[in-house]
C-alpha cells in the first residue's frame, strides 16, 4: 500500500509538469496515469471512507420540519413514494446500460450477429423503454389527481405579502379568523388552501405537506391538503419575491381535530373584552396625544396606550381593530415565531424587531422607529405578547 | 383478404412524405387535447366534471391511431420488399424504399405510443383543477 500511495505522490507531482513522465509503478516502469489506473487512482478506502460524511450529513437533511422526504401529508408521501421508485428505476437503469456496456467493449467482434444486434436495439432501445415509461406513467398518473373536496370542507385563504402570510381561516356556518405566519390543519380531514398575492408572485410550499403552488397576483389558486401527522412543520416561500425572500416562511401546525376544533373556538373568543374600559381602548383614537408617547403624565404609559400613540393600528388590527397592511396581531401570543419563522418569538426579540423591523427583513414595508425608547418597544412586546 | 391487403401495402410506395405521416397525426392528436381541453376548462370553473372533454379525447384518439397503424402497416409490408442481402445497406431503389419503409415503421411505433400516453391523464382526471 505504501509503494503504490508514495509513487502516486511522484504520480501526482509528474503530472503538474508533464503527464507522459515515466514513473516506477509497483517495480514496473511507465507513465503516470497509466500507474494510475493500475492502482485504482487515489486511495479508494480513504475516498469513499472521506464520502461517507458528506453523504450522511446530506441523508441528515432529509429528516426535520421542512423535508419532502419526511411527510406528514397525503401528497408529499405519494411525492416521497413516486421519488423513491424513480431513485430505485434509475440506478438499475444506469447499472443495467453500465454491464452492456462493459460487455460491449469487451466482446470480442462479430460475437453478434446482424440480425441480434437488431433485435437488441429493438428490445433494449426501444420496446423496453416504452414499457418502463408505461410503468412510471400509470404509476404517477394517479398521484397528480387532486385530493376530492366537499364544499363543507375547512377552507383556508393564504395570501403571500412582501414578507409575510396572511392566513384566514373560513370554517362553514362560523365567522372567519385571522392570524399570519402560522397555519394550522386538522389532521385526517381535508382542507382547501385558496392562494392569492396582492403585490408579487410568490409560492406556497409545505414541504412535508404537499407540492407548491404559486401565489399569483389577480388570481386564486387552490391546492387540497390532508395531514396525517400531528406535529410542527415549516414552509417557505419558493419564488423570489424581494430583498427579504430567504426571510419568508412560516409555521405549520398540524393537530388533532378535536384540538384544532377547540382552537378555533378559542382563537375566535376575544379574552380581554369582559372589562368596558379595555375593550373601547382597543378601538384607538386616530390622532394620539403627543404627551402620551413623552410619558409626561405621571407614571409610564402603559404598553396598550403606546401601541395606540405611535399608530401601530394603523396597519395592524387585533380583534378587528385596525388597519389591515401588515399582519393582524390578535394571536401574536400563540404563535411560535416573529418575523415569518425567521426569529424566536420572546419579548426581547418582539422589542428589537418593533424598533427596527428593518434591521431582521431588509425591505419590510414597516418603519424604523428611531425615536421608540428600548423601555417602551419592551411594554408595546409585553402588551403584544398579552391574550387578546 | 390478409394476403390482398399485404400484396396492396406492398404496392403503394413509402417516400420521405409518407414517412412524416405518424409523427404530423401525433402532433394534431396533442394539439387537439391540449387546445380543447383549455379552451373548455377555461369556459367554466375548475371543479366542473370533464365528461365531455374525456369522451372527445377517446374519440381523437381512435380517430389519430387508425391513420398510425394503417401507416405501420404499410411501412412494415414494404420493409419486406425483396432486394440485396443484408445489410441494406446499398445504394439500390429496393434498400432505399427498406430503409424509408423500416423507418416509417419505427416513426409510427413512436407515434402509437406517444398518442397512447398524451391521452392517459384523461383516464385518471375528472375535473379542470
Amino acid at each position: 500500500m505504501r509503494s503504490s500511495s508514495s509513487v502516486l505522490t511522484a504520480a501526482a507531482g509528474a503530472g503538474k509538469t508533464n503527464v507522459r513522465e515515466q514513473v516506477e509503478c509497483n517495480g514496473d516502469p511507465m507513465t503516470s496515469d497509466e500507474c494510475a489506473r493500475r492502482t485504482g487512482g487515489p486511495n479508494l478506502e480513504r475516498t469513499l471512507r472521506l464520502a461517507a460524511l458528506p453523504v450522511t450529513l446530506l441523508l441528515s437533511g432529509c429528516a426535520g420540519v421542512q423535508s419532502a422526504m419526511s411527510p406528514f401529508g397525503v401528497e408529499a408521501a405519494a411525492t416521497a413514494r413516486l421519488t423513491w421508485v424513480m431513485v430505485a428505476g434509475a440506478v438499475l437503469i444506469s447499472v443495467a446500460v453500465a454491464a452492456l456496456v462493459v460487455r460491449a467493449v469487451r466482446a470480442p467482434e462479430g460475437s453478434l450477429s446482424h440480425s441480434g444486434g437488431m433485435s437488441l436495439i429493438l428490445w433494449a432501445g426501444a420496446i423496453g423503454p416504452t414499457i418502463i415509461l408505461f410503468g412510471l406513467l400509470i404509476t404517477a398518473l394517479p398521484m397528480m389527481r387532486q385530493l376530492p373536496v366537499a364544499p363543507n370542507d375547512l377552507t383556508i385563504a393564504v395570501g403571500g405579502e412582501q414578507f409575510w402570510w396572511r392566513v384566514q381561516y373560513r370554517p362553514t356556518g362560523a365567522p372567519p379568523v385571522e392570524d399570519a405566519n402560522l397555519v394550522r390543519v386538522p389532521v385526517g380531514r381535508t382542507v382547501r388552501i385558496l392562494l392569492t398575492s396582492p403585490d408579487v408572485i410568490h409560492s406556497f410550499w409545505v414541504p412535508g405537506l404537499a407540492g407548491k403552488v404559486d401565489m399569483i397576483p389577480g388570481r386564486t389558486n387552490t391546492l387540497v391538503v390532508r395531514a396525517t401527522k400531528a406535529g410542527t412543520y415549516r414552509g417557505q416561500c419558493t419564488e423570489f419575491c424581494g430583498l427579504a425572500h430567504a426571510k419568508m416562511a412560516f409555521d405549520v401546525v398540524a393537530m388533532e381535530p378535536r384540538a384544532f376544533d377547540a382552537w378555533l373556538v378559542q382563537a375566535r373568543t376575544p379574552t380581554r373584552l369582559s372589562s368596558p374600559a379595555q375593550a373601547g381602548a382597543l378601538t384607538p383614537p386616530l390622532h394620539p396625544g403627543p404627551g402620551l408617547r413623552r410619558g409626561t403624565e405621571g407614571a409610564a404609559p402603559s404598553g396598550q396606550a403606546l401601541y395606540t400613540s405611535y399608530g401601530c393600528a394603523g396597519c395592524h388590527a387585533i380583534r378587528g381593530a385596525g388597519g389591515r397592511i401588515g399582519p393582524d396581531l390578535t394571536l401574536l401570543p400563540q404563535r411560535r415565531s416573529l418575523a415569518a419563522a425567521t426569529l424566536p418569538l420572546n419579548p426581547a426579540t418582539l422589542a428589537a424587531f418593533i424598533r427596527n423591523p428593518q434591521s431582521v427583513k431588509a425591505g419590510v414595508l414597516m418603519p424604523r422607529f428611531a425615536e421608540m425608547s428600548d423601555a417602551e418597544a419592551r411594554a408595546i412586546a409585553a402588551y403584544l405578547l398579552e391574550p387578546k | 383478404m390478409i394476403g390482398g391487403l399485404n400484396r396492396r401495402a406492398a404496392r403503394l410506395k413509402a417516400t420521405l412524405w409518407t414517412l412524416a405521416v405518424p409523427p404530423t397525426v401525433w402532433a394534431l392528436h396533442f394539439l387537439f387535447c391540449y387546445v380543447w381541453a383549455a379552451v373548455r376548462c377555461a369556459k367554466r370553473g375548475p371543479t366542473e366534471t370533464i365528461g365531455d372533454i374525456r369522451i372527445g379525447i377517446a374519440v381523437a384518439t381512435v380517430v389519430a391511431l387508425i391513420p398510425i397503424v394503417a401507416s405501420g402497416y404499410i411501412a412494415w409490408a414494404q420493409s419486406r420488399t425483396e432486394g440485396d442481402p443484408p445489410p441494406h445497406n446499398a445504394s439500390t431503389g429496393p434498400d432505399r424504399l427498406r430503409f424509408i419503409a423500416y423507418a416509417t415503421l419505427l416513426l409510427a411505433g413512436l407515434s402509437f405510443v406517444s398518442v397512447l400516453f398524451v391521452a392517459a391523464p384523461a383516464l385518471v382526471f375528472t375535473d379542470c383543477r
